[in-house]
């Protein structure tokens, strides 16, 4: 397996993957890109709502990418490392723009410049889209991208290709991955100077969620036993607005409320008219009333737990658990622009959102922490609408996104950086392609001159450890004569979590999920599979990826009790404040001896001061 | 059987097949009803519990699927003899529709069968990715540094193009069509429909003759019998027909222009 000139391997074709395997191949250093689904169909495809950036219809109005950043950091209750968050958006103009040259389909005004729309924890208009399936034409215009370079032999794909391990040589450097073909089950080794994880977030661990089936968080956990640390696990996004259903908790945009859509309940419990017949003035439009200059667009966390109380009182629709989310006053022009989203409604439903209000109610949707990884400060030139001083990342600095083990980093949702407590509408998609963009030369840069030693030089041995460890795993799955389901032990894994570690989270009710986790940990070692043969075996990949999810969870669960405060997603109500000293730090777990052990980093706050968190709420 | 019955069980027949050129063969399962099931939830419910009618325990039925939300294109099979999502399409749908679910008329469940078995009703679609790659599925950017916008486009334009970026290659188009077989070469309407896609782009457009060229060959456009099937099965409502009409038009330009000044 020698090699001459650096690799880079790409884990994961989302949008961060996608973005990254753009930035390196165009520098001329070939890519492997691995991914469990045709990258086209990656988890991307679910965001909706829109990408948010300083505009010039915006910037006249007063905005700035400086109030970009301050909404951001406000919106994650002041949990972020701030120098990523400045360059992520003071790029963020430019990355609009490279898209835009992309093809990708932007919604347009009149006058056939890009539109926008009005989203959560901004008073100003700053979110681009294409409909209400941003996410679909943003990954595809990427995707696009990546067929031209693979059509020109820079990249090559293994798609239906599972990530099994990191190979960390005996210096510590990650030197490539095991991996597993899906379809044939055959199991190899990749060499490369640089990996990146662009492996998503962890839904599953929930068991429903918004996100997309291969959501384990498994890749991520495999990394934490690895050796990889993760920080702030335990900040949990829980989206206000999604369908319940028997096989998933489907995403209801943000968008919705964005373009004018508005959350009610009946003023009277329990209420059993249909919606239309409920007068105007009986209807309670609770943020609107409780947040009077945010509405309906209060970040995501405080929209959620609104729900999630007016439910608890009682007046959830019938006395049940869901609200209404009314779009149905809005104009015919408008409800073109959420066709996507509104039509998926019908089918899932039966019902029309454009004639009826919907009905929904909170779901899990997006993993603020995950992998641990560093970046190098450097001093910025103020542009206009910044402030004094003015701290971001150095461009292409070998480091940037790499977590603890080096050679090994971290992009997009599997990288716990940029969004703190909770993570704000439209900044996601950001986020991603901020990563790939703006990170991917830092691949190159480790890849051809960082590193110790050049991949070609690990050692055979080095490999065939790796390579055994992770046969044996599969064999001892395969031949395991247990009895304990393992769709079992994911359900009731799942419905813990939700249960102890969402919206609502008290020290007593987690410590009991902690103990559920240790019980369900003890249960799998007698999992049993339903399929022992070796070809397209998609029990074994997902037994193999469920011991990954328990052991995720409790990374999840062990920070979560032991942060005694309120902040963002995070609601303790044994806890109710955010307390700046001491928790105003990054988690960081590190799993030693099976177990996850908890230490705390100070954050990097040198540009905006924390300030309370109250979106001028009234009562 | 309606789904107005209360029905405490319903049926489903999967057809299996083990991998690449191995014999089909059909299983019958029994699942609890309940209001609102997608066939997802029925092969999730199978997968947990893989047990036949025939009280016999069988390895679990493989097939495709990601965001269960009718955007990634995955989980396309064929479902009472008509191809869709299995994470949209609704066992009540299919029950008052077909009058299945009974123990002697069960719904069907098939993989596409014009795209080659990895197994049980899991396909291979790597075709509808090859393809666009044939065509320079791409706006040809110079590169990523930063060069300002891209150009504007009318809402009119957008609306096109906004429709047509929607195509989730399921493969849908391909399953219902008459002129696309397994073993031909006729490339189907997801190929006319991102063609259109990328030559109405200002910049994609500098790539429209290579396009045409393709367009111009064995198992283009020409090969395309009007059935007009696809746009009666796509999830998506792709103005697939317009797509073709449109194609159709800039191949025979293409062709004259060609003629004329004898470049290929």
């Amino acid at each position: 397996m020698s090699q001459q000139q650096p690799r880079v391997i790409v884990v994961g074709g989302g949008l961060a993957g996608l973005a990254a395997t753009i930035k390196v191949a165009e520098a001329g250093v070939p890519v492997d890109l691995f991914s469990m689904v045709p990258v086209k169909r990656s988890h991307s495809v679910c965001a909706q709502g829109g990408i948010n950036a300083c505009n010039e219809v915006a910037r006249q109005q007063g905005y700035s990418e400086w109030i970009h950043m301050d909404e951001t950091l406000y919106g994650g209750d002041f949990l972020q490392h701030q120098p990523p968050v400045y360059e992520m958006t003071h790029w963020a103009p430019k990355i609009i723009d490279l898209l835009d040259r992309m093809g990708v389909p932007f919604n347009r005004t009149a006058e056939g410049q890009r539109d926008l729309r009005l989203f959560g924890g901004s008073l100003f208009k700053r979110t681009h889209f294409t409909g209400a399936s941003t996410g679909q034409q943003l990954l595809y215009g990427l995707d696009e991208q990546v067929r031209r370079h693979e059509a020109d032999g820079k990249v090559t794909k293994y798609e239906f290709w599972e990530f099994l391990w990191p190979i960390i040589d005996d210096n510590g450097e990650c030197k490539g991955i095991i991996a597993q073909d899906m379809r044939t089950m055959e199991i190899k080794p990749f060499l490369a100077d640089a990996v990146v994880m662009c492996t998503g977030g962890n839904g599953m661990v929930f068991g429903k969620s918004t996100m997309s089936v291969i959501c384990t968080g498994g890749a991520a956990a495999r990394c934490y036993q690895a050796g990889a640390w993760f920080g702030n696990p335990e900040f949990i996004q829980v989206h206000p607005t999604a369908i319940p259903g028997e096989d998933k908790c489907r995403l209801m945009s943000e968008s919705a409320r964005g373009e004018g859509g508005r959350v009610w309940v009946p003023r009277k419990k329990g209420d059993t008219r249909p919606p239309l017949e409920i007068p105007e003035a009986e209807r309670m439009y609770f943020l609107e009333e409780k947040y009077p200059a945010y509405g309906n667009l209060v970040p995501r966390d405080i929209a959620t737990r609104e729900i999630f109380f007016i439910c608890e009182e009682g007046y959830g629709i019938g006395g049940g658990r869901m609200v209404y989310l009314d779009v149905s006053h809005l104009p015919q022009g408008t409800k073109d622009k959420l066709k996507a989203i509104l039509e998926i409604y019908e089918k899932f439903t039966g019902d029309d959102p454009t004639e009826v209000p919907m009905k929904i109610f909170p779901a899990v949707h997006y993993s603020m922490g995950g992998l641990y990884t560093v970046f190098t400060e450097q001093e910025k030139q103020p542009v206009p609408g910044d402030g004094d001083v003015v701290i971001g990342m150095k461009d292409g600095a070998p480091n940037n996104m790499m977590t603890n083990i080096p050679g090994l980093f971290a992009f997009g949702e599997v990288n716990y950086q940029y969004h703190g407590g909770t993570r704000l509408g439209a900044n996601a998609l950001l986020n991603c392609i901020f990563d790939g963009l703006f990170c991917g030369p830092s691949l190159v840069n480790y890849a051809k001159e960082a590193r110790k030693t050049p991949a070609s030089e690990v050692p055979q041995s080095v490999i065939d450890k790796y390579v055994a460890q992770e046969k044996a795993k599969c064999d001892a799955l395969i031949n395991s004569k247990g009895k304990a389901n393992p769709y079992d032990i994911w359900r009731r894994l799942g419905d813990e979590m939700t249960a102890a570690a969402t919206v609502v989270r008290t020290e007593e009710r987690m410590v009991q999920a902690l103990e559920t986790v240790k019980k369900l940990r003890e249960e799998y070692k007698d999992v049993c599979l339903s399929d022992t043969g070796m070809w397209t075996n998609q029990n074994l990949s997902f037994t193999r990826a469920l011991n990954d999810m328990l052991i995720y969870a409790e990374a999840i669960l062990v920070p979560a009790i032991a942060r005694k405060e309120s902040r963002g997603s995070h609601y303790r109500p044994d806890f109710p404040e955010r307390v700046d000293d001491p928790f105003q730090k990054t988690s960081i777990v590190k799993f030693v001896d099976g177990q996850p052990e908890l230490s705390y980093e100070d954050v990097a706050t040198p540009m905006v001061p924390p300030r309370a968190r109250t979106y001028g709420k009234t009562s | 059987m309606t789904a107005s019955d209360a029905k405490k069980n319903f049926y489903i027949k999967v057809k299996r097949q083990d991998g690449p050129g191995k014999n089909p063969y059909y299983q019958t399962f029994e699942l609890p009803y309940k209001p609102n099931l997608n066939i997802i939830s029925c092969l999730q419910a199978i997968a947990s519990n893989p047990v036949t009618i025939d009280g016999k325990q069988v390895a679990p039925v493989v097939w495709d699927c990601s965001c269960l939300e009718e955007v990634c294109g995955a989980c396309t099979m064929v479902m009472g003899g008509k191809v869709g999502q299995s994470c949209s399409t609704l066992v009540d749908e299919l029950m008052e529709r077909d009058g299945t679910g009974s123990k002697a008329n069960p719904i069907t469940l098939e993989p596409m069968s014009k795209f080659p078995v990895v197994r049980d009703l899991f396909v291979d679609r790597a075709s509808m990715f090859n393809n666009l790659k044939d065509i320079k599925g791409w706006v040809p950017i110079d590169g990523t540094h930063h060069l300002g916008g891209g150009p504007r486009e009318s809402q009119e334009e957008q609306d096109l193009r906004y429709a047509l970026s929607r195509c989730m290659t399921c493969g849908c188009c391909l399953e219902a069509c008459p002129q696309f077989s397994l073993e031909g070469n006729f490339v189907g309407a997801q190929v006319f429909g991102q063609t259109l896609y990328f030559n109405m782009h200002e910049t994609g457009a500098t790539l429209k003759d290579d396009r045409l060229n393709v367009m111009q060959q064995a198992g283009g456009i020409s090969d395309c019998g009007n059935a007009q099937n696809c746009v009666e099965v796509c999830p998506k409502e792709l103005p697939l027909v317009e797509a073709i009409a449109k194609i159709g038009r800039q191949t025979t330009v293409h062709s004259v222009k060609q003629f004329f000044t004898g470049k290929k």
